[in-house]
């Protein structure tokens, strides 16, 4: 968690986030499954995983990478970041004795009608040389020290990327 | 013309399975998702940045489903109870024994308050024709979870692409 909070006027688009690395245990998937509540036995149970899912163990779940997406990202705004919209597409899964490596970019910025900051982050997470996940989220940071993007709501909190 | 049940196409569009969460967002399991990816943010774990920034104690956006996946267990209940019980009705429906959720998409309204609870809706948005794919022949679905709070206001809606399928032999 970086220390100083990210204002939007700070952001170029292009800019990258600090790449995150993390060591995939048995633990961490296990964890993640309970803190969500997930007690699907894929992510619990070797043997489930590869007899009845074809996997070669067991695997992180769609919660535990959102997650991880979100420390990723609010770990580089600071606390009053505020996501607003998380994309995800899983092309494969991640398995205990794997590194994740997070990578990011700032894919696109813009201010909306209310005066929210919306930064597009475009995210990917890698198992050795394959992307495993890629993400697009929006998230909104202060556009100034006056502004706080929690305090948003209503009118002025429109999280969904109008097509 | 489609090649699925109409019971299946009468489904696409209706809100179904509506239902409060079992238990209140508490802040045991903030700490164990947070410990889970090693998520320091204050907002989770420093009650004066949680104030002064949104207010007072709030959940990690992410966690949205935790609040409303049903107990593993509880008193009086047969069998297993599923949180993304349209994703199972359609496996079960379709014959197609496996499945998997391949894309997730997430969007944040209102903040997830602790002491709140939250209710859900899950909308089936369309069931895709026989395809092939390295897992085995199924069908791809699209779903919504609406959730909301206690005040009716919007928290989350989360759309979930999963992927029913066969094995090959």
């Amino acid at each position: 968690m970086q220390s100083e909070e990210l204002h939007y006027g700070q952001v170029e688009i292009g800019a990258a986030l600090p790449p995150l690395r993390v060591e995939v245990t048995t633990t961490t998937v296990v964890l993640g499954a309970l803190a969500s509540r997930d007690w699907r036995p894929m992510h619990h149970d070797r043997d489930f995983a590869q007899q009845r899912n074809g996997a070669r163990d067991i695997f992180i779940n769609t919660p535990h990478n959102a997650a991880y997406f979100e420390r990723y990202i609010t770990d580089w705004t600071g606390p009053r970041g505020r996501l607003g919209q998380m994309n995800f597409r899983m092309r494969e899964s991640v398995f205990p004795g794997d590194t994740m490596v997070f990578r990011g970019e700032v894919a696109e910025k813009h201010m909306d009608a209310a005066g929210c900051g919306w930064l597009e982050l475009d995210i990917q997470l890698s198992v050795g040389e394959k992307v495993t996940t890629s993400c697009r989220a929006r998230v909104a940071v202060p556009t100034g020290p006056g502004d706080n993007p929690w305090r948003r709501s209503g009118e002025a909190w429109q999280p969904a990327k109008s097509a | 013309m489609t090649d699925l049940p109409a019971e299946v196409v009468s489904w696409i569009g209706q809100r179904r399975y509506e239902a409060w969460g079992e238990f209140d967002v508490e802040r045991g399991y903030i700490f164990t998702s947070c410990a889970s990816v090693q998520n320091g943010n204050p907002l989770y774990w420093d009650e004066q940045a949680a104030r002064e920034i949104a207010g007072g104690w709030i959940a990690p956006p992410s966690m949205v489903s935790a609040w409303f996946r049903p107990h593993y267990w509880s008193p009086g209940r047969s069998g297993e109870a599923l949180a993304l019980q349209l994703h199972f009705d359609l496996k079960q429906r379709l014959s197609l024994p496996e499945a998997v959720i391949t894309e997730n998409s997430i969007t944040f309204f209102e903040p997830v308050r602790v002491g709140d609870r939250l209710k859900t809706a899950q909308i089936l948005r369309s069931v895709s024709p026989v395809k092939q794919t390295k897992l085995g022949a199924g069908r791809f679905w699209v779903l919504d979870v609406e959730a909301s709070n206690r005040a009716g206001a919007l928290c989350a809606i989360e759309s979930y692409t999963g992927y029913g399928y066969r094995r090959e032999a």
